[in-house]
């Protein structure tokens, strides 16, 4: 069955690489490979998918990677694609998803995500960015932090207190927030590494209308919750060769540097190269479940143990190198895309890191998150609810 | 490629086992034996072969087995270290048919299937995967001479498989000139014993590389599934904990709730979903006869060892002090999970062979410098 499907889907790939030259236009070609259903196979018919099983996504990207069709740059609408696409999916409109699903997936509208503020971070829900109903619009004021891409974003992701009378979980309401939109003031935030992959970004006065609203007014922590989901599947999930990671920045300076070698380096190496493999075999179990349609809570995992990979083995690539790992290559203030963990100095990689355990949920709150939600065990007494 | 899931078949069996071993291996009987005599349970070996046919299952269906494979048994090993249950299935279903796999013993294995006969290696319990201990001497007839210390699952076989000389050799465990003394063992649900061979009469079933090689596979099926074992151990001392400190009730609140402990708790539950993965990358490359077999044994033992003891200890801890009395199951599980980290050679000998296997050399010996 799943035989025939695949054989269908070769058989659109062709059909759609007769009618679009893929050595044509990017964008030309990517529409119309959403409108044959061929962007993401699982989303539903009309909106870029055909309905058909996820696994499947890669007899699709095979067949265009043979004929050397464009691909939709990911990485440089990953909030988009990783988490907003999914949450518009589950939570928007008819006409939401069809308004903004196609140029997300083409990369002709980059998305961003304004949750996290100064004085709400692992305690989300405390967020006092307020929304308050005039006529047919909603008027935005606030400040949110540690946002990527929102010096590029055409839409952001936006969380904002709507009942300030409400319990805290149940007065946010979730809207779409069009970054062109007067009052809207994005500024870089610089982090310890010295550049700025993130922002801090300023609502001031900012009207939304009503049609922005992602789901009814004060449900808005369910559907984040439907955000944050994805962001852990995103940020661990990726599939990697052995040693494909930074293990192999680290294996790679100890097989070609012997003058490094010594016995508790080699000691240390090996049980990082174990614990490297070990998460790498657990990522790859992850996408097994998820491709047989039985995900796993093991998407915690995977992140949780990521980060601290990242960091152990980071910081013993620096004492390897000795004395080298004194140099760092640029402090000057760049705006990345995305952190180049592999083509800069292992300072940058040491520094970088200790954001993996801050990021996307620090491993505090996802300790919580396995303990209550996969173990069952009992909250802790809390003084907000 | 590989496939790191349980299967429907894998899921069934695991079912049939779990019902089978809650019924007839509760921990109060298998804490009752160890102040016994017979500390292995034949009655359960009987029903666990008998009714459910767990011996035959890596064995070829010409030579009387089941024909599954080694991903089976993986799930088998998992339930039985899910009840830490006393019977020689590591012993003589995994590493002793596995020596007879790679022997073409094709009556021995059908015997072993059936579960009516189970045999050991003779080797001691910590002999790792590339170690070739020959510490026996080939007499005419041939009849073995020489001493055995400390073999997991010989004490209730039937037949021993003997590494010495030049060849590995089959042996009548209850024949004349073998002396079994079993040894006061730190895991008491999988005694060991020392044995002595005083020309006892011999067959040799291999000789030269081949033998090397039948006892290398053997080890290493033993290495790479008793991971499995250990994901059992694991799981068994996570759910124990879980459900205790739900209900235990400290300062007025469960301590279940508190989060120095739900962190640890969370600990061990990511160290196992990745010990599972490990472990079933193991099972699966050994079961395909994969090139990466060697290696995927090494990662398991470097890595599952260390979770089972993690979880056992966390068990201990997390029970107080009713988590230290003989009358509470958690030690059973402790005695098996350290044992453990010895059997097959200890983490850090598997990363040695990683070292070799991975290519992370050694730094080089600097000339002059020790002696």
């Amino acid at each position: 069955m799943s035989d025939d499907t695949a054989d269908r889907l070769r058989g659109l790939v062709t059909e759609l690489l007769g009618r679009h030259d893929p050595a044509g236009g990017r964008t030309g070609f990517l529409r119309a490979r959403f409108d044959a259903g061929l962007a993401w196979v699982h989303y539903p018919v009309g909106l870029g998918g055909l309905g058909a099983p996820e696994r499947l996504q890669s007899v699709v990207e095979e067949a265009l990677a043979r004929a050397g069709a464009p691909d939709n740059r990911p990485r440089r609408n990953s909030i988009g694609l990783g988490m907003a696409a999914p949450t518009l999916l589950r939570h928007g409109t008819e006409a939401q998803r069809r308004r903004w699903l196609r140029p997300l997936w083409t990369g002709e509208e980059i998305w961003c995500q304004l949750f996290s503020e100064p004085d709400a971070g692992s305690d989300l829900a405390g967020l006092s960015t307020r929304a308050v109903r005039d006529g047919d619009d909603w008027v935005v004021d606030g400040q949110k932090v540690w946002t990527s891409m929102a010096h590029r974003a055409r839409w952001a992701l936006l969380l904002a207190r709507t009942d300030p009378d409400a319990p805290k979980h149940r007065g946010i309401t979730y809207f779409v927030c069009d970054m062109t939109a007067p009052g809207v003031q994005v500024r870089p935030l610089r982090q310890l590494t010295g550049e700025a992959e993130f922002n801090e970004v300023f609502l001031d006065g900012v009207r939304l209308p009503d049609a922005l609203r992602l789901g009814a007014a004060g449900d808005g922590w369910r559907v984040a919750r439907t955000t944050l989901m994805n962001e852990r599947v995103a940020i661990g999930g990726r599939p990697l060769p052995r040693e494909g990671g930074m293990i192999g920045l680290l294996t790679r300076t100890w097989r070609a540097r012997p003058e490094l070698r010594t016995a508790g380096l080699h000691e240390e190496v090996l049980r990082l190269w174990v614990r490297a493999e070990a998460a790498r075999l657990t990522a790859l179990r992850l996408r097994q479940q998820l491709a047989a349609g039985e995900p796993g809570p093991e998407g915690s995992a995977v992140k949780l143990s990521f980060a601290d990979l990242a960091q152990q083995i980071s910081a013993l690539e620096l004492e390897l190198l000795g004395g080298e790992g004194l140099r760092h290559d640029d402090w000057t203030m760049r705006r990345p895309q995305e952190p180049d963990l592999l083509g800069r100095t292992a300072t940058y990689r040491y520094l970088r890191a200790r954001g993996n355990s801050i990021e996307g949920g620090t491993s505090e709150i996802m300790r919580n998150i396995i303990a209550e939600r996969v173990l069952g065990l009992p909250a802790e007494p809390r003084a907000d609810r | 490629m590989t496939n790191l899931l349980y299967g429907a078949d894998e899921e069934a069996l695991r079912d049939s086992l779990r019902a089978l071993l809650a019924t007839h291996a509760p921990w109060r009987r298998t804490l009752a034996r160890l102040d016994g005599d017979e500390p292995y349970d034949p009655v359960l070996w009987a029903r666990l072969t008998g009714q459910l046919g767990v011996a035959g299952l890596p064995v070829p269906e010409e030579h009387g087995g089941a024909g599954a494979g080694f991903r089976e048994v993986a799930v088998v090993l998992e339930e039985l270290g899910r009840a830490v249950a006393p019977v020689p299935f590591l012993g003589s279903a995994v590493v002793a048919t596995r020596a007879l796999l790679a022997c073409g013993e094709v009556d021995l294995l059908g015997q072993l299937a059936t579960g009516r006969h189970t045999a050991a290696l003779a080797v001691p319990f910590a002999t790792a995967p590339d170690a070739r201990p020959y510490a026996v001497e080939v007499a005419p007839g041939p009849a073995l001479a020489g001493t055995v210390t400390g073999v997991a699952d010989a004490l209730p076989a039937d037949l021993l498989l003997v590494p010495a000389g030049d060849g590995l050799h089959a042996v009548d465990a209850r024949g004349p000139g073998v002396r079994m003394t079993p040894v006061v063992s730190l895991d008491p649900t999988r005694p060991l014993c020392d044995i002595v061979f005083s020309g006892a009469p011999a067959r040799r079933i291999a000789a030269g590389a081949a033998a090397s090689r039948a006892v290398g596979e053997a080890l290493t099926a033993g290495a790479a599934l008793l991971a499995s074992e250990q994901v059992g151990v694991a799981q068994w001392c996570l759910d124990t904990t879980v459900g205790h400190v739900r209900n235990r009730h400290q300062f007025g609140r469960p301590i279940g709730s508190f989060q120095a402990l739900k962190h640890r708790l969370a600990d061990v539950w990511v160290e196992l979903s990745q010990a599972r993965a490990v472990a079933r990358y193991a099972a699966d490359c050994l079961a395909a006869g994969d090139p990466d077999t060697a290696l995927a044994a090494a990662l398991a033992q470097a890595h599952c060892a260390a979770v089972a003891v993690s979880a056992a200890e966390t068990c201990v801890q997390l029970h107080g002090g009713l988590g230290f009395t003989w009358e509470h199951p958690a030690h059973l599980y402790l005695k098996r999970a350290k044992a453990g980290t010895i059997a097959f050679g200890a983490a850090d000998r598997h990363r040695a062979a990683l070292a070799r296997l991975a290519d992370l050399p050694a730094p080089a010996r600097v000339p002059g410098v020790g002696s």
